[in-house]
């Protein structure tokens, strides 16, 4: 092995061919780093240029048993020449660290590319663990790729040697021995990662990761079973600034910009749960920024405080996931007949229960809707991927204070955890939120903290506000007053009035779009973080002649105006949902029109190609047209 | 507390015309009174005075109150407290709460509101049975009480209020009496100019499902063979004679006469604001009638409130400009796409 020991970049001496889009997918156990070395090619790739999309894929257990299957932890990126809409439902290269990981993974490698292990860790032992009779790199049953049996291991201890690390420490830089090979293969620049490893490690440490980088990097250039490299091209982003972020992170960064935009302070109070919790750490590392942060106790707690924050003016967040949302659905309640604003995050995973917490699902869209006591509409709105998290809380935060609700933010684990390239928006494009509190009326009139503006809004007065000193409660009151009232005709019009209110919210958001022909045999109608597939199964279904359209919901209670149009335009609707019909059954009792479901529950994302059979199953049987994934 | 400018308040001001809907003769009456007096002699400011409150009998407190207010949901009272104070420090933020919303349904949130320290005052409403949902029994009623829900008797052992907010180092503990307007409105008016959580537990009667409960400690012709007032630095005195201390034996306290050799100088002196709880968890244990039952502050000690010690990280304006936000957009890892 040569020995480098200068950060420059490195030109390869073999043959390079050029591929418009390319999917990689690390695997490794869950200590192994893959996320690391995912992320790490994430960042190099959009540097690069490329349009990216991501899907880490982890299990729930922090460490599993060793090379167990349970423990395998993946991390995929799509990076390319072209707009990338998915992470990809098949991988061009795949690394794995362990027989566990292959097992688990080789079935996402197409036929005939590259799969790239670790030959050290092929023992007896981790052949048992994960349950392989015979090494699968010596019986033949990998014919059908092209296999790279690096010694990885044996290779990451000789170059890191100079450092001194022990084995155990040296042995952890096998992620950055098969980052810095897969940078070989597509002629990726080292110099982020190794700028990245001067940030994040120190010493030693830091020396050794760049050892390893190298050495892997070099691997790929002197081995022969390595004829050539790839190079993806840039892709033509739209002109602007742009960073990398998951859904949880535009997220986070939304709700600061709604606060700044609305110059309130952001109160953001959770309870850690997967998958949320990452928008309580990137919160909490951002209370210079005008954010106050508090872990409640329980998710009882958060919303709790949230509804005495919101009363006392803030802009108050709450976020969970799905059986957290359950604990909070008392205090949602609560929040409905308050009538104060708050936005409540729901980052979807896999239920019922504990479920599969660390995996995706749509499954919570009727709990919002629907799971609270007595009438207690909510608006409800999902975001579509990693980016679109940004402006959805934004818009909630409009919605919340226009109309002086709680509003619900759907994500899922997909969204949250995933990432794409982001334009950042210059601060001009951010409109600003205009929230306005009462001060106290001239002369006698008493105040009327139930008074209703032209939506069904009513003024938010708070605390501190001398003569506009007011009680709200859970009972039901009178309009205007807000006195106590069990007058059956008052409760009437008062879940009129409550119901009414959000059905306003209509008024406030724009009309549904939809790509593709205006009318049509198929319109895929979906919501949420199916958005990238559906996008694109309908679009190559386009390219092969079928009337296809598509339309995306971000808007789910209520819904734009002009959905029961859009619907009447396309002899048949598609509904691909990552539950059993929870839209679909929603589509069905507002608009009486039916649809065809299309619904998954396995802890997945779709794939383009499981979207392009249904929707090619639904056009007119004599249409034949080849569709090619 | 927020002092207002304007002339002398009377208890009058803080009245809201809403009809008070406890049954007559209900001790939630002159809890009432008791606190309007307070309010009115410390001068509170009604706009910048919030009441937040939970489900029952007690949780009607607000209403009543020409104050800001909030009437929520069963037991969460601290935790919407906690949110409202987090981020309106300037705000005096009150709590009331009940035997049944504060130490059953609540009580997880009533311990961490107590040890963060959220300078909030919880008024916890004790009448040992649920009142608003007919008469059954509560975590702190007695053992053997025959309620709607226990028909052989309560077989189980309660949960003592102050032992509970002791345990969740409290840094003001107090007990009080409905009907005793001169302790209770002291216990008030001391919670109120505590900085850092107050907890005040008052016996009150619910003279329709759980009636007399509390006459050892009500009643002016015995109470005082029943209860010790406590008085920082001062002796345990107690008695109608004042002829009955409380003296050290072991790790607790054991009743004595007073003479035959036994003088104030062998009983335990008070001390609120001692380094540990140990004397104020002893003082909370004793119960009627083995022990006399103690009254007044138990615990006042200071140490730092939540809004203090979160400032640690908390940035120095509220509103980051433009340009912050900004760079917090572009993070430090972004590129430009000419």
């Amino acid at each position: 092995m040569p020995t480098v020991t200068e950060d420059k970049a490195t030109a390869t001496a073999k043959p390079v061919s050029e591929r418009r889009s390319v999917v990689v997918r690390f695997c490794g156990d869950s200590g192994d780093g893959m996320q690391l070395a995912g992320s790490q090619l994430t960042q190099t790739s959009a540097f690069a240029g490329n349009d990216i999309a991501t899907f880490p894929d982890f299990p729930a257990e922090i460490r599993a048993p060793r090379g167990s299957l349970a423990g395998v932890s993946g991390f995929q990126v799509h990076f390319a020449a072209d707009t990338v809409l998915t992470p990809g439902d098949a991988v061009d290269a795949l690394v794995a660290m362990n027989p566990a990981a292959l097992k688990e993974n080789l079935h996402w490698l197409k036929p005939g590319q590259t799969l790239i292990v670790d030959d050290d860790a092929f023992d007896a032992r981790g052949l048992r663990q994960a349950g392989y009779a015979a090494n699968p790199l010596d019986d033949g049953a990998l014919a059908s790729w092209n296999v790279l049996r690096a010694p990885v291991t044996t290779l990451t201890k000789a170059a890191v040697a100079p450092t001194g690390l022990g084995r155990k420490q040296s042995e952890q830089c096998r992620n950055f021995f098969t980052l810095g090979l897969v940078y070989w293969l597509y002629g990726r620049d080292l110099q982020p990662t190794l700028d990245f490893i001067k940030r994040k490690f120190k010493d030693e440490v830091a020396e050794a990761a760049r050892l390893a980088l190298h050495a892997g990097w070099s691997y790929g250039e002197t081995t022969e079973a390595l004829e050539r490299s790839y190079i993806v091209p840039r892709a033509k982003l739209a002109p602007g600034r742009y960073r990398n972020v998951t859904g949880n992170e535009a997220l986070s960064l939304g709700l600061i910009a709604a606060a700044r935009l609305s110059a309130k302070t952001l109160f953001y109070c959770a309870y850690p749960i997967t998958p949320a919790s990452d928008i309580l750490h990137f919160l909490s590392r951002n209370r210079a920024h005008g954010v106050r942060t508090f872990q409640a106790e329980d998710e009882i707690a958060a919303i709790s405080a949230c509804i005495g924050a919101a009363f006392g003016g803030a802009m108050a967040v709450t976020g969970s996931s799905g059986p957290g949302l359950a604990l909070k659905a008392e205090g949602l309640g609560l929040a409905v007949m308050l009538e104060l604003p708050l936005v409540v995050i729901d980052v979807q995973r896999g239920g019922p229960s504990t479920g599969l917490p660390t995996k995706v699902e749509q499954t919570d869209l009727l709990q919002v809707m629907f799971g609270r006591s007595g009438e207690a509409p909510m608006p409800v709105l999902a975001a579509s991927g990693p980016g679109d998290c940004f402006n959805t809380v934004i818009e909630a935060w409009c919605i919340a204070t226009r109309l002086m609700t709680p509003v619900i933010v759907l994500s899922d684990a997909f969204v949250a955890n995933g990432s794409e390239p982001w334009r950042v928006p210059e601060m001009a494009e951010l409109a600003l939120i205009p929230v306005k509190h009462p001060t106290a009326p001239a002369g006698d009139e008493p105040f009327l903290p139930y008074a209703r503006d032209d939506l069904l809004a009513r003024p938010w007065a708070v605390p501190g506000t001398p003569g506009l000193e007011h009680r709200i409660g859970g009972l039901e009151k009178t309009d205007g007053t807000g006195a106590i009232s069990y007058d059956p005709l008052n409760h009437q019009h008062m879940v009129n009035v409550r119901a009414q209110k959000v059905a306003n919210a209509a008024t406030l958001i724009p009309p549904l779009t939809v790509e593709g022909p205006e009318t049509g045999d198929v319109l895929v109608l979906a919501w949420g973080g199916t958005m990238g597939a559906c996008r694109e199964a309908t679009i190559r279904a386009r390219a092969a002649g079928l009337s296809v359209a598509h339309a995306h919901l971000r808007h789910l209670n209520p819904m734009p105006a002009n959905l029961g149009a859009v619907l009447g335009r396309y002899g048949k609707v598609l509904m691909p949902e990552l539950n059993t019909g929870q839209l679909a059954m929603l589509i069905r009792a507002r608009f009486g029109v039916d649809v065809v479901q299309l619904n998954k529950v396995q802890g997945r994302p779709f794939t383009v190609d499981e979207l392009l059979q249904a929707i090619q199953a639904l056009c007119a049987p004599a249409e034949t047209a080849e569709v090619t994934p | 507390m927020n002092v207002p400018t304007n002339p002398v308040p009377v208890p009058a001001d803080y009245a809201t015309d809403q009809e008070v809907r406890w049954c007559p003769g209900c001790g939630d009456f002159a809890v009432l009174a008791q606190m309007k007096k307070v309010l009115a002699g410390l001068g509170a400011k009604r706009e910048t005075t919030v009441f937040i409150s939970g489900i029952g009998c007690a949780s009607r407190f607000p209403y009543y109150l020409d104050t800001y207010g909030m009437h929520g949901i069963h037991g969460r009272a601290p935790a919407i407290a906690t949110g409202l104070k987090r981020m309106r420090p300037e705000l005096d933020v009150w709590v009331v709460t009940g035997d049944g919303d504060g130490l059953s349904i609540g009580v997880g949130h009533l311990i961490h509101a107590l040890r963060r320290n959220v300078d909030i005052k919880v008024l916890l409403f004790n009448n040992r049975i649920y009142g608003l949902t007919k008469g059954q029994f509560s975590p702190t009623s007695t053992p053997g009480l025959v309620t709607r829900s226990t028909p052989f008797g309560s077989m189980l052992e309660p949960l003592n209020a102050l032992t509970t907010a002791l345990a969740a180092n409290c840094s003001f503990v107090a007990r009080a009496v409905d009907t005793q307007a001169e302790t209770l409105g002291e216990v008030l008016r001391r919670a109120a100019a505590h900085k850092g959580s107050a907890f005040v537990e008052i016996y009150q009667n619910c003279h329709v499902f759980n009636d007399c409960t509390f006459d050892y400690a009500k009643d002016n012709k015995i109470r005082h063979d029943h209860v010790v007032e406590l008085e920082h630095g001062k002796p345990l005195i107690f008695g109608i004679e004042r002829d009955m201390g409380l003296r050290q034996v072991g790790f607790g306290l054991e009743v004595v006469g007073l003479g035959d050799g036994i003088t104030e100088d062998d009983l335990v002196r008070h001390d609120e604001s001692a380094a540990t709880p140990a004397l104020a968890q002893i003082l909370a244990a004793m119960r009627h009638p083995q022990m006399p039952e103690a009254i007044g502050v138990l615990r006042a000690v200071q140490r730092p409130t939540q809004n203090e010690l979160m400032a640690r990280g908390d940035g120095p304006g509220l509103h980051p400009t433009n340009d912050d936000l900004a760079e917090l957009l572009r993070g430090k890892d972004s590129w430009v796409v000419e």
